[in-house]
């Protein structure tokens, strides 16, 4: 390999970034998915803007979550059905690396879209502005959190029949400690208190999950 | 540019590839079983058999994207599953699917590879004569064009072993005179060819296995 795994690495992470530009409609649609949520809200639990505020964090945790998760069952199908990922397999970079690539790539072209659209959410759901750097922060650890367990589920249901159905299914309860911690921190910035250790322990997890996650994911890909 | 496997010079005869009591087996069914062969350097080896056979089977198990139910397959001599990923970076694997990404342009599809495997974008589009493409998107290519797309990671960067599905289906008859020149450069430099296909294959003195 030219040049070494690192250089195999930006190359799959830039093929991905290069794919999601030409076609940002997998992008946009997670995006208006979360706005879309945040905006039907108000309409369910009323227009009081006490009980909106105190719904607000759990609401834009799971919203965000939610449409993140939209686009992960092609992150590996649509390089399988093509046949891309039988030459990615033997492009001679270890699987988890690959893994690796496609988690970040998943989180550029998904998450940090998501985090750019939370003021708007945040604001249909009447959050204090003071929360919404809280917000974005905790919205950003989430959701990497969320493409590292997404990539693993992606290569776990590749292949399986009604994989896009099975996939939430794995990938959402193992989730659930981000959406705790991320709301969490949200309504301690609030409420006027130190988000810190949620974040923290949001971090925590999202460290935790970065080499193990692909590592698995990488596992499973090579049918192991 | 076609000295090939890190400089090393392999004796003419020694074999590239050894497949040593092959099994594979899918779902229930066992594909084939008890298969030996050896392919020398510079030599090739035309896969034929009836469709379902077991030729694009064999072709994975080689690649090593299928594990093997027994037997051993050895590259240069070094076990396949001892590390798959320097097995992996020493042979091409042309499978039935073209592998193409139809919102980058030709150049960029293969400009991905290039980056993976080293070697130039532009002269190998020109091997396949593809070079007036290479702006082009690949949604818009023809079914042949596709192929010698997919068939242009052959020209990037030298690797021991070609494994090659059905390469000329498609192609006209030029494109397949391009694919023989490639193949003839790739043995004379002591690479070995394992090819399934239906379809006459420019491969002069290719030995015939009949799954």
């Amino acid at each position: 390999m030219t040049g070494g795994v690192f250089g195999g690495f930006l190359a799959v992470l830039g093929r991905e970034w290069k794919l999601a530009l030409r076609h940002p409609s997998d992008t946009l649609a997670a995006v208006l998915f979360f706005v879309l949520v945040a905006a039907l809200f108000p309409f369910g639990v009323g227009p009081a803007p006490e009980t909106l505020s105190r719904l607000a964090p759990g609401a834009l945790l799971a919203a965000a979550l939610l449409a993140a998760l939209l686009p992960l069952d092609r992150l590996f199908g649509a390089e399988a059905e093509d046949g891309s990922l039988d030459q990615l397999l033997l492009s001679g970079l270890p699987r988890g690396v690959l893994a690796a690539a496609k988690a970040l790539g998943h989180w550029l072209t998904t998450g940090v879209p998501l985090i750019a659209a939370t003021p708007i959410a945040a604001a249909m759901l009447n959050l204090p502005v003071e929360a919404w750097g809280v917000a974005m922060a905790a919205l950003a650890l989430a959701t990497a959190l969320l493409s590292l367990l997404g990539t693993l589920g992606a290569a776990l249901t590749l292949g399986a029949r009604r994989g896009g159905v099975l996939l939430p299914l794995l990938v959402l309860p193992l989730a659930i400690p981000a959406v705790i911690f991320g709301a969490a921190a949200i309504e301690a910035a609030s409420a006027g208190l130190s988000a810190a250790p949620f974040l923290l322990l949001l971090g925590a997890g999202v460290s935790l999950a970065a080499p193990l996650a692909p590592l698995a994911a990488g596992a499973a890909l090579s049918g192991e | 540019m076609w000295s090939i496997g890190g400089g090393r010079i392999l004796a003419a005869g020694q074999p590239i590839l050894d497949v040593l009591d092959l099994a594979c087996i899918r779902g229930d069914r066992a594909v084939f079983a008890g298969l030996s062969f050896a392919v020398p350097a510079g030599g090739a080896l035309l896969l034929t058999g009836a469709n379902g056979a077991g030729k694009s089977s064999l072709l994975h198990v080689i690649a090593g994207l299928l594990p093997a139910a027994g037997g051993e397959v050895l590259l240069e001599g070094a076990p396949a599953r001892s590390d798959p990923a320097s097995h992996a970076l020493r042979l091409r694997y042309i499978s039935s699917q073209d592998a193409l990404k139809p919102a980058l342009s030709v150049a960029e599809n293969l400009a991905f590879y290039a980056a993976l495997w080293g070697g130039e974008v532009t002269p190998a589009l020109e091997a396949l004569g593809l070079g007036a493409l290479a702006s082009l998107p690949g949604r818009v290519l023809s079914t042949g064009q596709r192929r010698r797309l997919a068939l242009a990671r052959l020209a990037l960067a030298p690797a021991r072993l070609w494994l090659l599905d059905e390469p000329s289906l498609g192609l006209d008859a030029a494109s397949v005179a391009r694919l023989g020149d490639l193949m003839a450069r790739h043995r004379a430099a002591g690479g070995a060819i394992l090819a399934a296909t239906h379809l006459p294959l420019l491969l002069p003195d290719a030995r015939e296995l009949k799954l």
